[in-house]
């Protein structure tokens, strides 16, 4: 396939959609799967036979729309019409929603509810990853050429020598989706300037944050856009082969991605050769086991090559030695999914989004005690009162907010004062948190931060590999010093203890899970000491969570 | 090989491109501590015991398995590198089931002499108590898991120097084993040659020689140096 | 240090769950005794036929683990009326041997030490019977009450435990030599 036959599939695609009168949209995400969205795609489907002769109306699946836990979502899209996002659609729904668009009229029939697209749920995001993710039925590759996909990859290959491309990076701002922040076109310079016989590029799909899916839902909705941005990056850094590594858990993300490689090899897109060019890529998927320490770069990397998934001590860098001591390229998927609109529409046009050291937009998964939770792409800079009360719409009950938890294991958490702080890499890390991969979970006052402390603890020490000393058994002291503080057991000395581990950990641990570990249990003790010393010095859980002896 | 100036412990010293920093510590007389280090060995950077201070990082470096830079300034036992090490020791010490009084290596292990180096008079930390198994399967060599550091220095010298990777580490965390072949019992090792060389290179009491007293121990710590050497010399000095 | 009419330390020794290895190698020091003799009153220990802890104790050494009901009680009572705890040898600084039964049920363990017929439960096992409870684990004294001296050691050595007395005595700090501050 060249570039004009690249187009002429968007335009067929695009005329094939334009056909239909009626197109039912049903959120293939594993959220409104989960919550019987596949029931309910079988139910249209056998809704909408023989009906208005069938062949004008389709029904298909989708990309995340956002609000998850309003799944499973429906959007009926007839031409010359309002839009209509029906939430937590059954398959007795069904019926009625079909017979409303097909037959009698909107207005006409009694519907379930919809999702009003006006809410500051939508209006306050800014979706470039996500922008056509909804649109985009993730198993068909023409589904995601008709919106402009591989166009990216098609303009860098055609009118961008690879040098050109890294500047665009780095003229973009885009930094590392994953957490560390590490500006994107720096690093692809470092690799392309590498040397090596071979290069790889890698994008890491093992996200493990309790609660976080930005990258689970990016590859489930997607998964081109991951595999273009891939392409582009091998192309700027001079790699043949890449890998995308899936964490484990994600069967229908590694399904899709591993139809999306193949329809992608079949049409040129991927392989020998790409776009009638003298590039060639391929791209192998490997499925991580179950160990969040595979996300850390060095353990991902050994993982791939078929080892023990334990981190080696940095430098050497992947960007020097990597996979099978290559070079090697390693981004977040989500940082792959940015790649794509930076190359079509320019780095400026990316840098306008964000702040000033922080640029683009960032995917969250919101959760917690917040009304409306999901995912959510917002421009760098934005408060986290906005995301949590305008987009998120406030705190369920009318409660009080208390702090947000960012970064996952390895953040902190943002108490009430901090409400307009910018979420921006640098302002986080000022308050002891990080952005993160995007986890963000909103607690109420019914939560008790040394329990909060207490959980990613517990699942830091979970998850250690147990290679170097202070994180494989520094993790179980701080576990038991936070349970002891948790059952009123602990005395003052016992929380010193505790800050002289964090300090440990900090300093002395190998890999980042180990560095990092200690951060929740550092920022809730310094934004919440107070709750500490109650549970210390007055044997009381202001939150009434941990149980007390009397 | 092109030198490199560097200063340690404000001494200047001079080193080889390529060399870590431990070799140049050690190299200047200081003794700095190490467990999972040893010489004929790949580097692992595990215990952390050996971690420095270098100028200019926030993060302290594990001398292992850094590399010498010019012009780098490193400090090997501020106040805050000897509590670290201490501190190590301590959570080693509470993560099994060390009772050096009962131990076929007392008096020569190089955990229970850490401990006294450091001043290590009680735990701070609690323990843990572990419910660990010993396997004593094999005719001639017993392996304690409740002695075990997870040095994995018999991990490595059974895979670089014997070549036959029988040992390996099965789990993680505070769960981590060391395990045979495919967590078998030792006897029922198929790939394991008997040659004994991770009892020599064990830093305590888990794997021993049986029938050994107490306090007689000598290990050959010396030992993957020395077949190394030999076998790039072609030369066997006993 | 001196709070006896005699101007003499009064000095403590207890025995829990240990060899009694560190009380032999107290008597070690030997000829030394005669000149701790002149410093110190001993007022309770298993050397002394005195069955109470007495109170205003200036130094009371610990050797053992604390391992049942009896010996939690004995340590907060020895805490309470002594001005410094030392916990002697490894049983009382870690739980060193008793405490290698940690992690074991502690009605299997009773059972195959006081085996009893038909389906009785063991003594040791719950409060009140002949023999006192054992507790869950062994612990190590410092994990139930405060300490100020450890000196570990399976038996420490008596210059060990001379010097440390000495310090004690002087009214100083114990600083172990480099060597002395030994597990095992």
């Amino acid at each position: 396939m060249n570039r004009e036959e690249l187009e002429s599939l968007a335009l067929g695609e695009r005329e094939r959609a334009s056909r239909f009168s009626c197109r039912f949209l049903c959120c293939a995400g594993t959220p409104c799967l989960s919550a019987g969205g596949a029931a309910v795609r079988k139910a249209l489907e056998k809704a909408v036979e023989g009906k208005n002769g069938n062949s004008s109306v389709e029904v298909m699946g989708t990309g995340c729309v956002g609000p998850c836990s309003r799944g499973p979502l429906v959007t009926v899209v007839t031409p010359g019409e309002e839009e209509h996002t029906y939430e937590k659609v059954t398959p007795q729904a069904v019926p009625e929603i079909v017979e409303a668009h097909l037959e009698k009229g909107v207005e006409a029939a009694s519907v379930p509810s919809t999702v009003s697209r006006d809410s500051s749920f939508f209006t306050k995001q800014q979706k470039i990853v996500l922008e056509t993710s909804e649109r985009i039925d993730p198993e068909r590759l023409e589904s995601y050429v008709a919106q402009g996909g591989y166009s990216a990859l098609a303009r860098a290959l055609e009118d961008m020598t690879p040098e050109e491309v890294c500047e665009e990076l780095v003229t973009s701002g885009l930094r590392g989706r994953g957490g560390a922040g590490y500006p994107t076109g720096i690093k692809w310079k470092q690799v392309r300037g590498a040397q090596g016989e071979r290069k790889f590029v890698v994008a890491n799909g093992d996200e493990g944050d309790p609660g976080a899916y930005m990258d689970r839902t990016l590859m489930e909705s997607d998964p081109h856009r991951i595999l273009e941005g891939m392409a582009i990056a091998a192309y700027a850094v001079g790699a043949e082969q890449g890998f995308v590594y899936v964490r484990g858990e994600y069967p229908l993300a590694a399904e899709r991605l591993g139809k999306a490689i193949r329809a992608a090899e079949r049409q040129g897109l991927l392989g020998d050769d790409i776009l009638g060019s003298s590039f060639s890529f391929r791209i192998r998927i490997r499925m991580g086991a179950g160990a969040f320490v595979c996300g850390e770069e060095t353990a991902l990397m050994a993982s791939i090559m078929g080892r023990r998934g334990q981190p080696v001590p940095r430098p050497p860098y992947p960007a020097q030695r990597g996979l099978w001591n290559a070079p090697t390229l390693i981004n977040n998927v989500e940082t792959f999914g940015s790649v794509p609109p930076v190359i079509s529409r320019g780095g400026d046009w990316y840098s306008r989004w964000g702040t000033d050291k922080s640029k683009g937009t960032k995917i969250f998964a919101l959760a917690g005690k917040v009304c409306q939770t999901g995912l959510i792409e917002v421009p760098m800079g934005i408060t986290l009162r906005e995301i949590v009360f305008d987009i998120g719409g406030g705190i369920p009950g009318g409660g009080a907010f208390k702090a947000a938890q960012t970064g996952g294991p390895s953040g902190g958490c943002i108490p009430a004062s901090h409400l307009d702080t910018p979420m921006d890499y640098e302002s986080l890390q000022e308050l002891g948190s990080i952005i993160g991969s995007g986890g963000l979970i909103v607690m109420d006052e019914s939560s008790c931060m040394v329990d909060v402390a207490r959980f990613f603890m517990e699942f830091c020490m979970d998850e250690s590999c147990g290679k170097c000393t202070p994180c494989r058994s520094g993790t179980v002291q701080m576990v038991r010093l936070l349970e002891k503080i948790k059952g009123g057991r602990a005395s003052a000395h016992d929380l010193e203890k505790l800050e002289e581990l964090c300090e440990l950990l900090k300093a002395t641990s190998l890999c980042g899970l180990g560095q990092t570990a200690p951060n929740p249990v550092l920022s809730t003790i310094r934004h919440f000491r107070h709750e500490y010393e109650a549970h210390i010095e007055d044997r009381h859980c202001p939150a009434g969570v941990c149980s007390m002896p009397h | 090989m092109a030198e490199v100036t560097l200063t340690i412990d404000n001494e200047k010293v001079s080193a080889r491109e390529g060399q870590n920093l431990l070799q140049v510590i050690r190299e200047q007389g200081i003794d700095l501590p190490t467990l999972c280090h040893l010489d004929g060995l790949s580097e692992r950077g595990g215990c952390r015991l050996c971690v420095v201070e270098v100028e200019g990082s926030s993060r302290l470096a594990a001398s292992c398995v850094t590399a010498v830079r010019e012009d780098m300034r490193v400090t090997t036992a501020s106040d805050r590198l000897l509590r670290y090490r201490r501190m190590l020791v301590e959570l080693l010490f509470a993560e099994r089931n060390h009772v050096c009084s009962v131990c076929v290596m007392n008096g020569n292990c190089e955990l229970q002499s850490l401990a006294t180096r450091f001043g290590v008079d009680h735990l701070r930390y609690e323990p843990l108590y572990p419910r660990l198994p010993t396997d004593a399967s094999h005719e001639k060599y017993t392996i304690d898991h409740n002695r075990c550091v997870l040095c994995a220095r018999c991990v490595r010298v059974c895979d670089e120097v014997e070549g036959v990777h029988t040992l390996d580490i099965m789990g993680r965390g505070v769960s981590s084993r060391i395990i045979n072949d495919l967590n078998q019992p030792w006897r029922a090792s198929r790939t394991c040659t008997a040659c004994g060389k991770c009892v020599q290179v064990c830093p305590t009491g888990a794997l021993y020689i049986k029938e050994t007293l107490s306090a007689h121990v000598e290990k050959r710590p010396d030992l993957p140096r020395r077949i190394v050497d030999a076998r790039k010399k072609r030369v066997w000095n006993s | 240090m001196s709070s006896t009419p005699s101007g003499k330390i009064r000095l403590a020794t207890v025995w829990l769950s240990g060899c009694s290895g560190c009380h032999m190698s107290f008597l070690d020091l030997d000829e030394q005794l005669l000149e701790l003799n002149e410093h110190i009153q001993l007022v309770h220990g298993p050397l002394v036929d005195r069955k109470d802890f007495p109170p205003e104790v200036d130094v009371v050494l610990v050797e053992g683990a604390v391992n049942n009901e009896e010996q939690k009680e004995m340590a907060g009572i020895l805490r309470e009326q002594s001005r410094i705890v030392v916990a002697l040898g490894d049983c009382a600084v870690t739980g060193n041997v008793p405490a290698m039964r940690n992690g074991l049920p502690v009605k299997n363990l009773l059972e195959s030490v006081y085996p009893v017929e038909g389906g009785h439960e063991p003594p040791g096992l719950s409060s009140g019977s002949e023999v006192p409870r054992l507790l869950p684990a062994a612990l190590p004294l410092h994990a139930v009450v405060p300490v100020d001296v450890f000196l570990p050691g399976c038996p420490p050595h008596a210059r060990t435990i001379g010097s440390a007395l000495k310090a004690l005595l002087k009214g100083e700090r114990v600083v172990l030599e480099q060597g002395m501050c030994r597990f095992g």
